[in-house]
């Protein structure tokens, strides 16, 4: 069953990196690395009980939080064109 | 089993490789570099390493990502297209890589138990640490207190690195902008 399920999440990656190489916009890109970040969880965590190592659930739970950084800087890119600004900072 | 999702996620960071070097976004290639942190943390933790797994997800997907998209802030989103294509350095690169899968013949088997590093100081780690450091966690016993000094001279490169690029970083348009500038 964890055979199965690692199976489909290697092909959903692929088309998650289909996706990262074609585009076309740069939107489509952010999201095709945030998914394939998640991917990466489930893969992980599916791969650890394969192999009888539940306990590598643990990592998967932080590679989800890790994989939340790089989505919202380039999202904050995009909206502010600086990584330095904030709205806070403007109000102060 | 295994074997397949590894040759799979091998199949993918070569996919990823290629596009890297043709994608003239520079943000679609921050985007690229982080699946292709992923990738090799998938990789790592597939063999077993998954300390050095949570180092490249960390630092590769994580922090670089967010290095690389605030330079992409100063220095624009665009690189420019080369306007002729060179044979040499392509030359060099396939020349290297051959090399280097020529030396891979000379590395022992991965995993085998009479490879020199499972028989070297391995056992006495592995039979003694725990006695010694009172720590389960082989590698951390190793990471911590055998190599504690080593450890902590990696940090402090670490941090100083990290200082350099927040100075870099922190100067010109987000530095003594006033309250009406905004």
């Amino acid at each position: 069953m964890f055979a199965v399920a690692a199976v489909g999440i290697l092909v959903s990656m692929t088309l998650a990196l289909a996706r990262a190489f074609l585009g076309p916009t740069v939107y489509d890109r952010i999201l095709a690395a945030n998914t394939f970040g998640t991917k990466t969880v489930v893969l992980l965590a599916a791969i650890g009980f394969l192999t009888g190592r539940p306990d590598w659930i643990d990592l998967s739970l932080i590679y989800a939080l890790i994989n939340f950084i790089g989505t919202i800087a380039a999202l904050k890119l995009f909206e502010f064109g600086t990584l330095a600004h904030t709205r806070g900072r403007d109000r102060e | 089993m295994e074997t397949a999702i590894d040759v799979t996620l091998l199949a993918l960071l070569g996919l990823t490789g290629i596009a890297l070097l043709r994608v003239y976004n520079l943000v679609t290639a921050a985007m690229l570099l982080a699946i292709y942190s992923l990738l090799c943390a998938s990789l790592f933790t597939t063999l077993d390493a998954v300390d050095v797994a949570f180092t490249e997800a960390a630092v590769g997907a994580g922090v670089s990502t967010v290095l690389l998209l605030g330079t992409l802030a100063l220095v624009g989103r665009e690189e420019k297209r080369p306007l002729k294509r060179q044979a040499l350095p392509l030359i060099m690169v396939v020349v290297t890589g051959a090399a280097l899968v020529y030396g891979i013949a000379d590395i022992p088997p991965f995993g085998a138990p009479d490879n020199p590093a499972q028989q070297h100081v391995a056992p006495v780690y592995l039979q003694e640490s725990e006695a010694a450091t009172g720590i389960p966690n082989v590698v951390t016993s190793v990471l911590t207190s055998y190599r504690g000094y080593d450890t902590l001279g990696e940090v402090t490169v670490i941090f100083t690195a990290a200082v350099g690029v927040l100075l870099l970083l922190a100067t010109g348009r987000g530095r003594g902008r006033g309250p009406d500038d905004g």
